[in-house]
């Protein structure tokens, strides 16, 4: 139920978050999420795509520091309290939240949320114990119709 | 070589004019003493050919530094320059344990630097498999590497250590590679480094000396004991002197490396002062060689920074990155005047092994840096962490120093 991300460094200066995308929109790889965590001095790119090897190979070779990370895609219905119900399951469960980011992403009325547990494993079962819905890579990659 | 030197070049002519000297006046290895230095500005000063002692149509090749600014250096060889460069290189080869039937895989920016067709041509006198792969295209150095069973790589230390984090990535284990030499030069490298690139590559790693002026690699090589590098004396005749005063140092001693070509035609040098700290080894080397031997060269003259006041080598920005990240990124130091006062910057690039995906984790690895640079050179440094290949480099080496406290 994992998903992985990519992570590539790029310095916090005007123009450095070009390169990575045009190398990737270059390769064709469709960019479905992203966020953008900033320092003073350097960022990181977290970016959700439709290839995530490719995307790898892509920005490697174009001499790019990148890490591919396990994080977990939950489904969370688009109103009001849709992220409390997700964040009241986690709450008696021991595991933490490194960063999240949000998208609204198929299914219907719902949106995407990208979080990244210290304890991924932990974090699945007590989600799927409470009857949260997770995203499956391939859905995540595959085009919309 | 003093006579020819003293007949064809205008500037050793009045040189040794002023010392009241005539080439009879030199007898022996010991009067080379008494003439005068010569000094990378007098090559600049004489661009292009004006320190040529052979006329042009015995000149077969001619190289040049990669200087970024200004007129380049340019060198010359005749045709037996050439055949004694090949031989010392060879020799250098053969002093690393490789002989006929090795692989060697020439990974030394061919062109004007001297690095890459030196070692070519070394390669090819010892009868050696020559794979001359010049720099660059690392992902094909390795896998030529790994196909070939390359057993010998020639490149620079910085080269080597990205190939080595590059191959990391490919998912090739180096050490399972029939390759077992390194033979490493063009630039200024640590015990440190090297117990890093024999640790994490299998090769041996050794040391060799040149400089184009002289007439690149190959003036000095370690041997199988990797303790101190052999000079070729019957080529290249060393002194070491007070890089202050000129004056010839105890022997032992630490000091400057000065230079005397006695065998070549195109270009001799006289005295030449390369900048180079070093020393000579007094005792005997086990390997039986009887030429003498020069401690490694970890400084140059011109390499020592001041910074408010505190001496700093780039050497030991080195030794703290390799100590805390166990890893030798490309870093830069850049020197600013703020408000009058020193500023040091080292900017270091993430290499995917450094690249942490948390911000925090990232600006721990630079207050880390930061703090064990200040404990070892005693000196406030910026950490900056840069992207992989922003810093600038030429032939495979790295520029450390940008001082921008002049203007």
């Amino acid at each position: 139920m994992k998903i992985t991300q990519l992570s590539v460094f790029v310095e916090n200066a005007p123009g450095h978050i070009l390169a990575p995308c045009r190398a990737l929109a270059d390769a064709g790889v469709n960019i479905r999420a992203l966020s953008l965590a900033d320092s003073q001095t350097f960022g990181i790119l977290r970016l959700i795509v439709s290839d995530w090897r490719r995307a790898a190979k892509v920005l490697e070779d174009a001499d790019f520091s990148v890490k591919a990370t396990e994080v977990i895609a939950v489904e969370v219905p688009d109103h009001p309290g849709g992220l409390t119900e997700v964040l009241e399951a986690l709450q008696n469960s021991s595991v933490n939240i490194e960063y999240m980011y949000a998208f609204p992403f198929g299914r219907g009325e719902k949106a995407t949320l990208i979080i990244r547990f210290d304890k991924p494993d932990a974090a699945i079962a007590t989600l799927q114990s409470r009857g949260i819905g997770l995203i499956r890579q391939n859905e995540l990659e595959r085009e919309r119709e | 070589m003093v006579a020819l030197s003293y007949e064809n070049v205008p500037l050793f002519n009045s040189r040794m004019k002023e010392s009241g000297l005539l080439p009879e006046d030199i007898r022996s290895l010991q009067d080379i003493a008494l003439l005068p230095f010569t000094v990378k500005t007098d090559l600049r000063d004489t661009y292009p050919f004006g320190l040529f002692a052979a006329p042009m149509k015995d000149v077969v090749r001619l190289h040049a530094s990669s200087g970024t600014t200004g007129k380049p250096i340019v060198v010359a060889y005749t045709k037996t320059d050439l055949e004694v460069w090949s031989s010392v290189v060879s020799r250098s080869f053969s002093a690393c344990g490789l002989h006929e039937g090795d692989i060697i895989q020439v990974a030394y920016g061919y062109g004007l630097f001297t690095g890459g067709l030196g070692a070519h041509y070394g390669a090819e006198k010892l009868g050696a498999t020559v794979v001359p792969t010049s720099v660059g295209n690392t992902d094909r150095q390795i896998m030529l590497m790994n196909d070939f069973g390359t057993t010998a790589i020639c490149c620079t230390p910085t080269y080597f250590l990205h190939m080595i984090e590059r191959a990391l990535t490919m998912g090739i284990d180096l050490r399972k590679l029939p390759l077992r030499a390194g033979i490493f030069g063009a630039e200024p490298w640590t015990e440190g480094m090297r117990r890093h690139i024999e640790e994490h590559s299998g090769v041996k790693a050794f040391d060799i000396y040149g400089l184009s002026e002289i007439i690149g690699p190959g003036v000095g090589v370690e041997c199988v004991c990797q303790n101190g590098l052999h000079i070729f004396e019957d080529h290249f005749y060393p002194e070491i002197v007070d890089p202050e005063t000129g004056k010839l140092v105890a022997d032992g001693e630490e000091g400057e490396l000065v230079l005397t070509t006695l065998s070549k035609q195109a270009m001799p040098l006289l005295r030449y002062r390369t900048r180079d700290i070093t020393a000579f080894h007094t005792e005997a080397c086990e390997c039986g060689r009887t030429i003498r031997r020069i401690r490694r060269i970890g400084q140059r003259c011109d390499d020592m920074l001041i910074i408010r006041g505190i001496n700093i080598f780039p050497s030991q920005v080195e030794s703290v990155l390799l100590a805390v990240e166990g890893t030798l990124p490309h870093y830069q130091i850049i020197l600013t005047r703020e408000h009058g006062l020193d500023q040091m910057e080292v900017q270091v690039e993430v290499t995917p092994q450094l690249f942490a995906d948390t911000v925090g984790g990232l600006a721990a690895m630079e207050r880390k840096l930061a703090q064990a640079m200040e404990r070892v050179l005693q000196v406030r440094v910026r950490i900056t962490l840069v992207e992989p290949r922003t810093i600038q480099r030429s032939e495979g080496k790295a520029k450390r120093v940008i001082d921008r406290r002049q203007s």
